[in-house]
């Protein structure tokens, strides 16, 4: 299954509801366009909503670090919303949840950005 | 695609599908091996990884280089066996991606996300290519503890 997205603004927070896999090619792609788009429109609260997110590799690894340093470096943030068992555990594993803000309830997520 | 008695073999293109194609087999293969659900998951991560780095880094895309995958059950192993014809991995320059200085690079994780996966990692490189071999403990055998072997 090939990656999906679509994204909504709630209060003023946009947050992209990611499906599928985030794998090197056409899935860090996806997100690494998706992520310059909403930046480029001047939004900066950005929530990567990941429930159905059922994969993802070492290069989409390094596509959402990207996108949280691109968002960050532009004077934003970028937050994780939902992660399954699978990208949680890999995100444990390389340590960088110590670095995402990890959520697990989106109105949370949305009241957490200052 | 050569095929023995434990023994399967294929010789693939250096391109994103060969990627897909070899996490495909990788799942089918170690399914059929009785490997649980979260350890098929472990191995054919680490098969798209170590074929990421043939397909990407030792062959870059060249349409004259192959990349070789070999899945084969030895006693107690399930041994995967990934060869590029690149120019050889230098082992010297793979980074520790739990370094703080490495933990916002968006590289360089791969090898690690494979030594976190399988029981044995080895790589080879040479001149002529770099082989990575994967092992798998067959289920109910002991792993007599992880080893990344260079």
């Amino acid at each position: 299954m090939t990656m999906k997205v679509s994204s909504r603004q709630v209060d003023g927070v946009t947050i992209v509801d990611c499906s599928g896999r985030i794998t090197l090619g056409e899935g860090s792609v996806i997100l690494r366009d998706t992520v310059r788009d909403i930046l480029s429109k001047g939004n900066k609260k950005i929530v990567l909503n990941l429930q159905n997110v059922n994969y993802i590799d070492s290069s989409g690894i390094g596509e959402l670090v990207s996108a949280f340093t691109t968002t960050k470096n532009q004077g934003g943030e970028l937050k994780l919303l939902n992660l399954t068992k699978k990208v949680n555990d890999l995100l444990q594993i390389t340590k960088l949840y110590t670095v995402f803000d990890v959520k697990d309830d989106e109105a949370a997520a949305v009241k957490s950005f200052k | 695609m050569a095929m023995t008695e434990q023994r399967v073999s294929y010789t693939l293109d250096s391109s994103l599908e060969t990627i897909d194609n070899a996490e495909q087999k990788a799942t089918i293969i170690a399914t059929e091996l009785g490997f649980g659900e979260d350890e098929v998951m472990q191995i054919s991560m680490a098969v798209r990884e170590g074929t990421v780095n043939a397909v990407l880094h030792g062959n870059a895309y060249s349409p004259d280089k192959k990349v070789t995958l070999a899945f084969e059950r030895t006693g107690n192993d399930f041994v995967i066996t990934i060869r590029d014809q690149g120019p050889g991995m230098d082992l010297s320059k793979i980074p520790n991606p739990l370094a703080p200085e490495n933990l916002l690079k968006t590289s360089g994780r791969g090898i690690f996300l494979m030594r976190s996966f399988m029981d044995v990692v080895e790589i080879r490189p040479s001149k002529t290519g770099t082989e990575l071999k994967l092992i798998k403990h067959v289920h109910g055998t002991s792993a007599g503890g992880k080893e990344a072997s260079q």
